[in-house]
């Protein structure tokens, strides 16, 4: 089964969560657990889990790369391009890698033939163990705006086994973690689509709720049965309580603000992994989550 | 005419909350909140909404079925797996389509059409604080990065009518798509960050974007005493990346509190963090002029 971890608002504790869910599903040998790092703009899972990194592949986007000697600057690539990608001069073409989204429409128009593809690098895939976790992240390239395309091929590393289980032993023992980014546009679609539960984490102050609402609206588009964990649960207001009351979403874990655990989290350290009592609210998280 | 935007990698590390304190503190200026995805700058701010603009980009396709003959030639050459074919149907995923339009291109019987995409909402304000123009991206849609662009470029024309020296931008966390439309061209940018590891992590891959794109940038350190061993870490970072360091904010429950009342922690108390809030943002004067 897949289960995402996502929040409209940054900084409300995802990675928290997904990290510590996933270290407790792991001591259950019968269970094979995958984490998926998706937030590749700026991934911190690693952080956490200090995976032992042993493989690493290049995330290329399919860009146009024109033979001056066949094109005869028509201006059909130009055309057809959305993204306005190329721009067609009397004696020069010129491709702006950075608006290319790898479509392929201007290499299958092109009368002349003179496109060929090649690959820009937007970032990097890496992949490794921790412990009995399967670890898997990916880090965008500085300057680069795309996030999708490196999502894109992370999630494709997902174990077949672990594909819309639904609730059964064989999906409730093969559990692939997706830690999301922040927000609600397409790297956090990208991220969460195809899941089997999604959990939002929030904190109960007005911007919690806000991009809670927010963050409901996604799922509810996407069709992802979901649930909230309360972060900091003590701090701000009740008002993150009474919305998820008044429309019948399932609050799975509260956590309080407790001083041990930010220091904590400012080293790298999970909170399971600090203080094992913790390990039982993570179980019932994770029964919550299938029953 | 000077924009400056407070920006942190990270998310959650205290952008709006300062964003809407530099609002109070500052003299002749105009705010834009360029976190379109989940803005918030206005529950601080509480705008009366003045315009509302329709936001539409991209194109999305749409299939007349009376046409289709279901032959698999826009299935066969999307590259984002968004056509499939179920039931002998052919059906569009919208949430995978990226609009490249190459599935309208290539259907022979055409019946593909690609039409204009609403995806968002932008609104002009104004605040007792001067105007706030902010914008709201559709449920899971794409073009945040010109929803940005267009947020700024409303906010600089204000600024220009109006003749106000000063524009202030809440930005969007991460590095990529809207962070960049936010940044480039900026005259300063406020790192915000957190004395975590994921804090540090995150920064130093925001100012590496900041200093691809040319734009100058200042960091300030909020809840600097969770972990003073990681601060000092930051600020050594900081020297050696040639980046300022020009302020650092105790953690204190006193901003929960303000924002849980919906005012600017300035406005709402006079206490320590109040008057580093208040520090940095004379340091950022000084800075930007």
């Amino acid at each position: 089964m897949i289960i995402s971890v996502a929040s409209g608002k940054g900084g409300t504790g995802k990675t928290t969560i997904a990290v510590s869910l996933a270290l407790v599903l792991a001591k259950d040998k019968g269970k094979n657990v995958k984490f998926l790092d998706c937030d590749v703009e700026e991934p911190n899972a690693h952080l956490f889990l200090k995976p032992v990194i042993t493989n690493s592949d290049s995330v290329k986007i399919p860009v146009p790369k024109i033979d001056d000697e066949k094109c005869n600057y028509c201006g059909k690539c130009a055309e057809v391009c959305v993204f306005n990608a190329i721009a067609v001069t009397k004696k020069k073409v010129l491709v702006f890698p950075a608006l290319c989204h790898g479509c392929g429409a201007c290499t299958l128009f092109c009368l002349e033939k003179a496109i060929t593809e090649e690959g820009n690098e937007v970032g990097v895939l890496e992949e490794g163990k921790a412990g009995s976790i399967n670890f898997i992240h990916g880090r965008l390239n500085i300057g680069e705006p795309m996030a999708p395309p490196i999502i894109r091929k992370i999630k494709k590393r997902i174990n077949n086994n672990a594909i819309k289980g639904g609730n059964n032993d064989i999906a409730n023992n093969h559990i692939t973690i997706i830690d999301a980014p922040p927000g609600t546009s397409c790297p956090v679609i990208e991220s969460i689509k195809g899941s089997d539960y999604t959990i939002l984490v929030t904190e109960p102050t007005p911007f919690g709720l806000h991009d809670l609402i927010l963050a409901v609206e996604v799922l509810q588009k996407l069709k992802i049965p979901y649930g909230v964990v309360l972060n900091k649960c003590d701090i701000g207001n009740h008002q993150v309580e009474k919305y998820c009351n008044e429309n019948d979403i399932p609050i799975l874990l509260s956590l309080p603000l407790n001083k041990e655990i930010a220091i904590a989290y400012s080293k790298g350290i999970p909170i399971v992994s600090l203080d094992h009592s913790y390990e039982q609210k993570f179980i019932q998280l994770f029964q919550n989550i299938i029953k | 005419m000077k924009e400056i935007v407070i920006i942190s990698g990270k998310g959650g590390t205290g952008k709006t909350v300062i964003t809407a304190s530099m609002a109070v503190l500052a003299k002749n200026k105009v705010m834009g909140d360029c976190d379109v995805d989940a803005s918030n700058l206005y529950l601080l701010l509480h705008p009366v909404i003045k315009e509302k603009n329709e936001f539409y980009a991209g194109l999305i396709p749409s299939i007349d079925l009376k046409k289709c003959t279901n032959c698999g030639r826009c299935q066969e050459v999307c590259r984002f797996d968004a056509i499939n074919i179920i039931k002998g149907q052919t059906v569009i995923n919208l949430i995978s389509c990226e609009g490249c339009g190459l599935c309208a291109l290539v259907c022979p019987v055409k019946a593909i059409q690609m039409k204009e995409n609403h995806c968002g909402e932008w609104y002009i304000s104004e605040t007792k604080y001067g105007p706030l123009v902010f914008a709201r991206l559709g449920i899971a849609e794409e073009n945040s990065g010109k929803l940005v662009t267009l947020v700024r470029q409303q906010v600089q024309e204000i600024a220009k009518k109006k003749n106000l020296e000063l524009i202030i931008i809440d930005g969007p966390p991460g590095i990529g798509c809207p962070l960049i439309a936010t940044l480039s061209g900026a005259n300063l940018a406020v790192v915000l960050t957190e004395p975590t590891l994921s804090g540090l992590h995150d920064l130093e891959r925001v100012v590496k974007v900041a200093q691809h794109f040319g734009v100058k940038t200042v960091v300030i350190i909020n809840k600097f005493d969770i972990n003073l061993e990681n601060s000092a870490k930051i600020k050594e970072w900081c020297q050696d990346a040639k980046v300022e360091t020009i302020g650092e904010i105790h953690f204190d429950n006193i901003i929960t509190k303000a924002l849980v009342k919906g005012v600017p922690v300035v406005e709402y108390s006079n206490n320590t963090v109040t008057k580093e809030i208040k520090d940095a943002w004379q340091k950022l004067e000084y800075l930007i002029n």
